[in-house]
């Protein structure tokens, strides 16, 4: 009898792993930053009106 | 693809601008959305401004970092680094072309009649000396006796900071108009010369002196979200060319770290030859079409 092999077809388009890679070092750091509070500082120094930096004053 | 796209620019806007309570508040909004990131360059000085600007937050983690690490604190911008490093990565510039305000400003400014003309490619370069200038070593340099930085990009450079905080603050708050000197007048000028020049050109800012665009321009190559160039169906027509409001020539540099994906020339290509893919997956099954073939294309011209 002959065996009958099923050939898989290649894809038209091959995965660019790259950007996921680049994504998970991004979110490393992210996770980082939450750890070590910078949210806190983040949102202290955006909730002040810094005058000198918009050019008044 | 064009209406859609203008119709994302002004939620997004909105959104990042969404506290209207500031005509009677005469403050910023202080409220904890501040934590979240604005994709585009959106100045958290703005009255309206509902989240932070990364390149604002970014200047001052640098120019505090020192007195931060004194104090225990390590406090070295990875929060603003990650985030925007996870947007550019996802998007790359499609943030500038879909997602920022100044961006979406300068392209209803390039609408008012005018001789049009282009911009010389070799002044792309000066955004990221910009970057990493005026946004990470002069105010992780420059300090005071205190060992303190300051912001130099949004102190000396930065006009959308003037445009949507300096101007509506000095109109918001009387008592603020006497304090106005060189540093508001050299920035008033800066503004005044873009937005001329975005009358005159598409996008200058954006082009010249952008440091998040010089940002995410850097993940030209390995964003997810790109477009991508089919060689067998390009005729090298140029119609892409022509319509991209950034200059660039997609069927010769289908990488060029300029592209803010707005899909215009995905729009005019008759050839289908651009699509858009994600991680190298296409999407909206650009490709089903049958192939023209270039001597049909040839012939029939």
């Amino acid at each position: 009898m002959k065996r009958h092999r099923v050939r898989r077809r290649k894809p038209a388009y091959t995965i660019r792993k790259a950007p996921l890679l680049v994504s998970l070092f991004f979110l490393a750091l992210l996770l980082a930053g939450i750890a070590s509070g910078e949210p806190g500082r983040v949102l202290e120094q955006a909730c002040q009106v810094c005058l000198s930096c918009i050019g008044i004053g | 693809m064009e209406f859609v796209r203008k119709w994302v620019q002004i939620v997004v806007g909105f959104m990042v601008n969404g506290s209207w309570l500031f005509p009677w508040t005469r403050n910023i909004y202080q409220g904890p959305l501040k934590v979240l990131c604005a994709p585009g360059l959106n100045c958290y000085s703005c009255p309206a401004s509902t989240t932070y600007c990364p390149i604002g937050a970014l200047q001052h983690m640098m120019a505090g970092c020192r007195l931060a690490i004194a104090s225990g604190q390590y406090y070295l911008g990875w929060y603003v680094v990650g985030t925007i490093g996870l947007l550019g990565s996802f998007c790359g510039r499609m943030i500038c072309g879909w997602a920022c305000p100044f961006g979406f400003c300068q392209e209803l400014l390039h609408k008012i009649p005018s001789r049009k003309f282009g911009i010389p490619k070799g002044l792309r370069y000066l955004k990221y000396a910009i970057l990493l200038v005026f946004v990470i070593l002069l105010p992780l340099l420059a300090i005071d006796d205190f060992g303190a930085g300051s912001p130099w990009f949004c102190k000396y450079i930065c006009p959308a900071g003037t445009a949507e905080a300096g101007i509506p603050l000095l109109l918001l708050r009387p008592d603020l108009r006497g304090t106005v000197g060189f540093l508001f007048l050299n920035k008033f000028v800066i503004l005044s010369v873009f937005f001329i020049w975005a009358i005159l050109a598409s996008r200058p800012f954006c082009r010249v002196a952008c440091p998040l665009g010089a940002f995410y321009a850097l993940f030209g190559r390995v964003r997810a979200l790109k477009l991508r160039l089919d060689s067998h169906r390009c005729t090298n027509c140029n119609a892409c060319h022509r319509v991209c409001p950034m200059g660039v020539a997609f069927n010769l540099a289908p990488d060029d770290m300029e592209c803010i994906s707005c899909l215009a020339c995905m729009e005019v290509c008759k050839f289908d030859a651009i699509s858009l893919d994600f991680c190298g997956i296409p999407l909206g099954g650009v490709g089903d079409s049958p192939l023209p073939g270039k001597e049909e294309v040839a012939g029939s011209g």
